[in-house]
């Protein structure tokens, strides 16, 4: 077990990457060989995340040097700076694993049913594991350039996957769209690194942050990583390439893809809060954060409830609730050199959208499915050629009610409880912006209700009579996210304490991730 | 573990829970006191249309596209402008994140 919670950090990211090569070797066995493998490496790579957690949650920042004779050695000795590749794993980056975990079992399960038949299988499953390496490697990185490394490895994943259905023109146009995007974004995030590596000599975040003197260099650095990553997360108005890819890639993908964007979103707070975040007056960011934080909730959900496609309708509400997200960290930013606002309502607005990732992954994961499952069964995406499904398709008909509710901030769904951090807290700093986000709400719910109507109730159309439910595997995929939307909507103070408070003291304290590296260091 | 306290507001989904079950059943008593003739599957359910013959089951249901007709009129000259931008083309993406890129660095410099 000592052995376990040691190596835990490099093992999570390990397993999977050695599994990604093994399976088309498993593959040869047979279908069934390829997905019990495949679910018992994320199974096992799941436990390791959940023995981690217990540890960062107990004591504190997880520090794991590779190559080093002891892990935790962080500086080799006689050296007064890293040089070794390391995992520095705090509150907010542990969120972020069990996020991506949670999404990777429900997506892998889900697929199991939905690809049987499909050509391609051993690729499809070994670039899911690659996007899972990509994202849990960018998760726990405390270095920048592994960061890069880590993008660049989740972005070429997901370009396969999204493309993955070749024989349709749009999947392989959302691929292109996906990999050019991916490439700038990664390309601007390297030149930015380029640009801080030339300075201080260093690549490690917590010496970076350690040396930093916020010079000219260092304030163009963070403006390409800020844009780069606002690009990636598909914040206004970068967002244009996420509806054409949300929309193509197969069911069980696009909810990792979706969670590799939260993945740019927490590497954006790494950046502006651990990297940045120390000295300098960080209402300039918080502020450019916020603009983007209220076009991507506005624009995001008027062009959704416009679209007569569900999936493209579902993509332009990830962009508006992405919203939310940086709304709340951004008026946290805004007010970080701010001690009483900070304490009064900057720690909770930060709370909110920490909070709001992990409830919107789940949830949108889960509409996403039930949209595939539509999809799966009556081979068309137009709600127009919809109605009267629910009739024969009770239980996706009920997940997706329960989505629906969820992302429209109806109580007592998980959406409610981190909506309602964000509104309250968000009206301290400007009731104008807490307005805004409430009025969005209102359309998100007018939106799903919409869909609701159009695909779901109505007289039985002749053409589905005899559309079946989805099979078992789809329906537990999506219901293990159905469960944690109502488990973290009854018990939001259990999640809020036990993993998002964490989260936002690993971002607001600086000092801790740099000591837990620098602490020897004068 | 259900309460979510911040500062200055507390909520409490196991009461409003708790609020949801008391209304539902005070509405349930109600819509027992309603009419007891009305029976289910018989011509009293059927769709009366002014005496004009009821179309075929595709045909009586609203489509998505017409759903919110006004709304969507009302807001045309912004979804005319909304349009503009979302070319589908990946080089104007491109183009936006230069711009972008531009402004917040530009932004950075002076505010810094």
């Amino acid at each position: 077990m000592d052995f376990l919670t040691t190596h835990a950090p490099a093992l999570i990211v390990a397993l999977p990457l050695l599994a990604a090569f093994a399976i088309p070797l498993v593959s040869r066995a047979g279908h069934s060989a390829r997905s019990i493998f495949s679910l018992a490496v994320l199974g096992a790579t799941a436990s390791l995340v959940a023995i981690l957690a217990v540890d960062v949650y107990s004591t504190g920042i997880r520090v794991y040097t590779f190559g080093a004779t002891l892990p935790e050695m962080a500086l080799p000795a006689g050296y007064t700076v890293p040089v070794r590749i390391m995992f520095q794993v705090d509150g907010m980056s542990m969120f972020m694993g069990i996020v991506i975990t949670t999404v990777a079992l429900a997506a892998m399960l889900y697929s199991l049913q939905f690809l049987k038949g499909q050509s391609g299988q051993p690729r499809f499953y070994s670039l899911m594991m690659l996007l899972y390496v990509g994202m849990m490697g960018l998760a726990f990185t405390g270095d920048m350039f592994n960061m890069f490394v880590f993008l660049e490895l989740a972005s070429i994943a997901g370009t396969g996957l999204a493309a993955y259905r070749t024989g349709m023109a749009d999947a392989v146009e959302g691929g292109f769209k996906y990999i050019v995007i991916s490439a700038v974004s990664a390309l601007m995030v390297l030149f930015a690194i380029g640009l801080l590596y030339s300075q201080y000599n260093v690549l490690s975040i917590a010496a970076l942050a350690h040396y930093m003197e916020y010079s000219m260099l260092d304030m163009m650095a963070l403006g390409l990583l800020a844009g780069a990553f606002v690009m990636k997360l598909a914040g206004v108005p970068l967002h244009m390439w996420a509806p054409d890819t949300y929309t193509v890639a197969p069911a069980g993908t696009t909810p990792m893809i979706l969670a590799a964007s939260y993945t740019s979103m927490y590497a954006l707070y790494r950046v502006t809060f651990t990297l940045y975040g120390g000295h300098i007056d960080t209402a300039a960011i918080g502020w450019i954060v916020i603009i983007v934080g209220v076009l991507s909730m506005f624009i995001g959900v008027m062009m959704a409830v416009h679209q007569t496609d569900i999936k493209r309708m579902m993509a332009y509400h990830a962009i508006s609730q992405g919203g939310y997200m940086l709304l709340g960290v951004g008026v946290g930013l805004a007010v970080l050199a701010d001690p009483v606002a900070l304490a009064s309502y900057g720690r909770d607005a930060i709370n909110g959208g920490v909070f709001h990732i992990i409830n919107h992954v789940f949830y949108k994961a889960l509409l996403f499915m039930t949209a595939e499952a539509i999809f799966f069964r009556i081979g068309t995406r137009d709600t127009n050629k919809m109605g009267g499904l629910a009739r024969n398709m009770k239980w996706t008909t009920l997940f997706y009610g329960i989505g629906a509710l969820a992302i429209s901030g109806i109580p007592p769904f998980n959406g409610f409880a981190s909506k309602l951090l964000i509104y309250q807290t968000v009206l301290n700093f400007s009731p104008v912006l807490s307005a805004i986000a409430m009025f969005v709400s209102l359309v998100t719910l007018a939106s799903f209700a919409k869909v609701f109507y159009a695909a779901f109730t109505g007289p039985e159309m002749p053409a589905y009579r005899e559309v079946r439910e989805v099979p078992r595997s789809m329906l537990i995929g999506m219901g293990i996210l159905a469960a944690c939307v109502v488990f973290f909507g009854l018990f939001p103070g259990l999640i809020v304490d036990t993993i998002v408070a964490p989260a936002t003291e690993a971002l607001i304290n600086q000092t801790g991730y740099i000591d837990a590296v620098m602490g020897a260091v004068p | 573990m259900s309460l979510l306290e911040y500062g200055y507001a507390v909520w409490a989904p196991l009461v409003w829970i708790l609020a949801l079950v008391v209304v539902g059943v005070i509405v349930l008593i109600l819509r027992n006191r309603g009419r007891k003739s009305y029976k289910k599957g018989t011509a009293q359910g059927d769709i009366f249309l002014s005496g004009i013959a009821v179309p075929a089951e595709e045909q009586r249901h609203v489509k998505a596209a017409n759903i919110y007709w006004g709304f969507f009129e009302a807001l045309k000259g912004f979804y005319k402008g909304m349009m503009r931008p979302h070319t589908g083309i990946v080089n104007d993406y491109i183009l936006w994140f230069v711009a972008v890129l531009t402004v917040t660095v530009l932004i950075l410099l002076l505010t810094s």
